[in-house]
């Protein structure tokens, strides 16, 4: 079927409620905050509408610099662990029955309905001194006496990739469901081992979908702020508990405004350089 | 324990009360010309469920004027939101409960009607941290609901109560501590302070906060967890995994009450004191029932009340109030308490943050 180009006005109505939705919902707020990030800091009060950069300044230090490091470190971090663990997952899930697949599905939707809250207690139990997982090592003999996993980087780091791998199964299953079997059969045919197939076969031939997901981890995980201040030690704190103080405790709009714009601008620009680093490697 | 923890969180995070002011808000008021009301602020969840239930009423008929409750949201917004209101000629609220700070906020701009002592019965019986004054000696606002923040400990842990805050700075207790996140809600400065540098004058000069902040970054390694949350302390206190902290002295008590294996001490350089007042707004026009309102709270009788049924330490001189010592005890301490140097959060707020964001997590 060919596409007609659009001819009258009426031929663009399918798009206004999409755009009205994303001026509404995204435009809109996400200019008020872009404004409030200039307006002038009032410690007496909240603040005063003007055009000043203090709060950009204020930013721009060693210490805000290296926590706006870690916590881009640990987004893409928790994005390779959940892609690693749940590609082949999902590979391996698309070749069971019907039945199992959906078993496995609603069971990890169901993952879904846990809050973030609840995720973060339910480790934090497990990785405690008193009631955690090492007991269970204690009394199987693997260890002397019972340690607390928490609070840590890996706590912090398995907590969220707990969180986001659901996210991740889900992006990459129809991809996988529909990847055509005859390009594996034909590596089979050619001599190719069932590991040999899936590396040098499926893995390029879904190349864009890792990638994709890849992004949509990496933007998950970075707004995350409440695991790390479960799970883990102030030195493992995300901007985001930082830009949640300025806002909550501190009553800092200005400031919380501006280091959350300069968050999702750094982003912005790391996933446009992966896109254009996969576009120059995909034209050779 | 569910209990506790439901109190804890709907008392100090009150979070989602700003919905709440809102749907208060949109209410249209009922008033009866004849009757005489008066619309009062709270915090909301459980401070305004244990008013609305013990306090009100009493008043009510102690009076006859009627109270409408409004829920306050959390934090500097209710401040905020009286200010913008005040400008227009309006009140949200005729009498609100404050925070230290933003009382010394709404002082910058005159938002609070200066209060006519010789109304209240028992003025001369407050506390003189209840009594909040603008610089030129008019009074804002007067105490309303005060707690203490005290230093707890796991009793299975420590067979013997800790003497002083010295015990967080004590190497044996590495990584053992829970402490409150903020500059402004642990008040550990103040705690530095009067336990190393003589009192919390010492941090009237900006050298002063540095050497606060300087001793204080030793006691970094003992810390285990920095809470927001109570729940999350509250049950790693409870369990031993985490011995050693700061904490609400009447919410320890409750949990020690319920056969939890916690204790609450009170240093011998004080509890931490914190406490909210009542302020009027400079746009209410009932100023006549503000006053009988605060004069009521500020009774001795109507104080026990409130730290039977509230748990709040009360506001007045023992002397006069009718608590057994058990009853005090369950609040309050005779030991003078470390009263936290709210004109800082005001002055220096930023600065203060910041040094404490960096020692916490650099």
């Amino acid at each position: 079927m060919r596409r007609e180009p659009a001819r009258a006005l009426a031929d663009y109505t399918p798009l206004f409620f999409p755009a009205l939705m994303l001026i509404v919902f995204f435009v809109v707020p996400f200019s008020i905050m872009i404004a409030v990030s200039f307006f002038k800091r009032n410690p007496a009060g909240f603040y005063t509408p003007d055009f000043v950069f203090d709060n950009y300044a204020r930013f721009l230090t060693a210490f805000f610099g290296s926590v706006l490091g870690f916590s881009l470190l640990l987004a893409i971090l928790v994005a390779v662990c959940c892609v690693v663990i749940a590609f082949p997952f999902t590979y391996l899930l698309t070749k069971r029955s019907r039945a199992v697949q959906t078993l496995w599905l609603v069971g990890l939707l169901s993952v879904l309905s846990l809050s973030e809250v609840i995720i973060g207690f339910a480790w934090s139990t497990l990785f405690s001194r008193t009631a955690g997982i090492t007991n269970l090592f204690v009394a199987i003999g693997l260890m002397k006496e019972p340690v607390a996993l928490l609070p840590s980087f890996w706590a912090v780091l398995t907590g969220m990739v707990y969180q986001a791998l659901p996210y991740t199964i889900l992006v990459l299953y129809p991809a996988l469901v529909r990847l055509d079997p005859t390009l594996l059969e034909a590596a089979r045919t050619l001599g190719a081992s069932p590991v040999r197939a899936f590396f040098n076969v499926v893995t390029p031939a879904l190349r864009n979908t890792i990638v994709a997901t890849l992004i949509m981890v990496f933007v998950f995980a970075l707004g995350s702020y409440l695991l790390p201040q479960i799970l883990g030690r102030p030195s493992n704190w995300t901007l985001s508990v930082l830009i949640t103080d300025q806002a909550i405790y501190q009553s800092n709009m200005p400031f919380a405004a501006a280091m959350a714009v300069f968050l999702v601008l750094i982003s912005l620009a790391l996933v446009g350089l992966t896109l254009l680093v996969g576009r120059k490697e995909n034209a050779l | 324990m569910t209990e506790i923890m439901k109190t804890m969180l709907s008392r100090r995070s009150m979070l989602g009360a700003g919905i709440a002011a809102a749907g208060v808000l949109a209410m249209p008021a009922i008033l009866r010309a004849q009757e005489k009301s008066l619309k009062v602020g709270v915090y909301g969840g459980y401070f305004k469920k244990s008013f609305d239930e013990h306090i009100f009423p009493e008043f009510t008929k102690a009076t006859g004027i009627t109270v409408e409750s409004v829920a306050e949201p959390t934090g500097e917004a209710w401040l905020v939101q009286l200010e913008q209101a005040a400008k227009a000629g309006q009140a949200p609220a005729d009498l609100s409960m404050m925070s230290q700070t933003s009382t010394l906020k709404g002082q910058s701009t005159e938002l609070w009607q200066p209060l006519d002592s010789a109304k209240f019965k028992h003025y001369g019986d407050l506390l003189p941290q209840f009594i909040n004054k603008y610089p030129d000696g008019r009074v804002a606002g007067i105490g309303a609901v005060a707690w203490y923040i005290t230093l707890v400990t796991n009793t299975n842990v420590y067979k013997e109560a800790p003497k002083s805050w010295d015990a967080l700075w004590d190497t044996a207790n590495a990584d053992k501590l829970g402490l409150l996140a903020l500059a402004s809600n642990s008040f550990l400065l103040e705690v530095t302070a009067k336990t190393f540098m003589g009192g919390t004058n010492a941090l009237d000069t900006d050298e002063g906060i540095d050497k606060a902040f300087a001793k204080l970054a030793e006691v970094k390694p003992n810390v285990r967890l920095w809470y927001r949350d109570e729940a999350q302390f509250e049950q790693a206190l409870k369990s031993g995994e985490i011995p050693m902290g700061q904490y609400y002295h009447d919410v320890t008590g409750l949990a020690a009450k319920d056969g939890q294996p916690v204790r609450s001490t009170f240093p011998k350089e004080g509890g931490i004191q914190d406490s909210g007042n009542w302020v009027l707004s400079r746009a209410s026009k009932k100023v006549d029932e503000a006053h009988a309102f605060i004069d009521y709270m500020s009774q001795p009788a109507v104080q026990g009340l409130m730290s039977r049924k509230v748990g709040t330490a009360p506001t007045l001189k023992r002397e006069v109030l009718d608590l057994k010592p058990e009853e005090f005890a369950a609040v309050s301490s005779d030991i003078a308490p470390i009263i936290p140097r709210y004109d800082l959060y005001v002055s220096k707020a930023d600065a203060i943050n910041q040094k404490w964001t960096e020692l916490i997590v650099g």
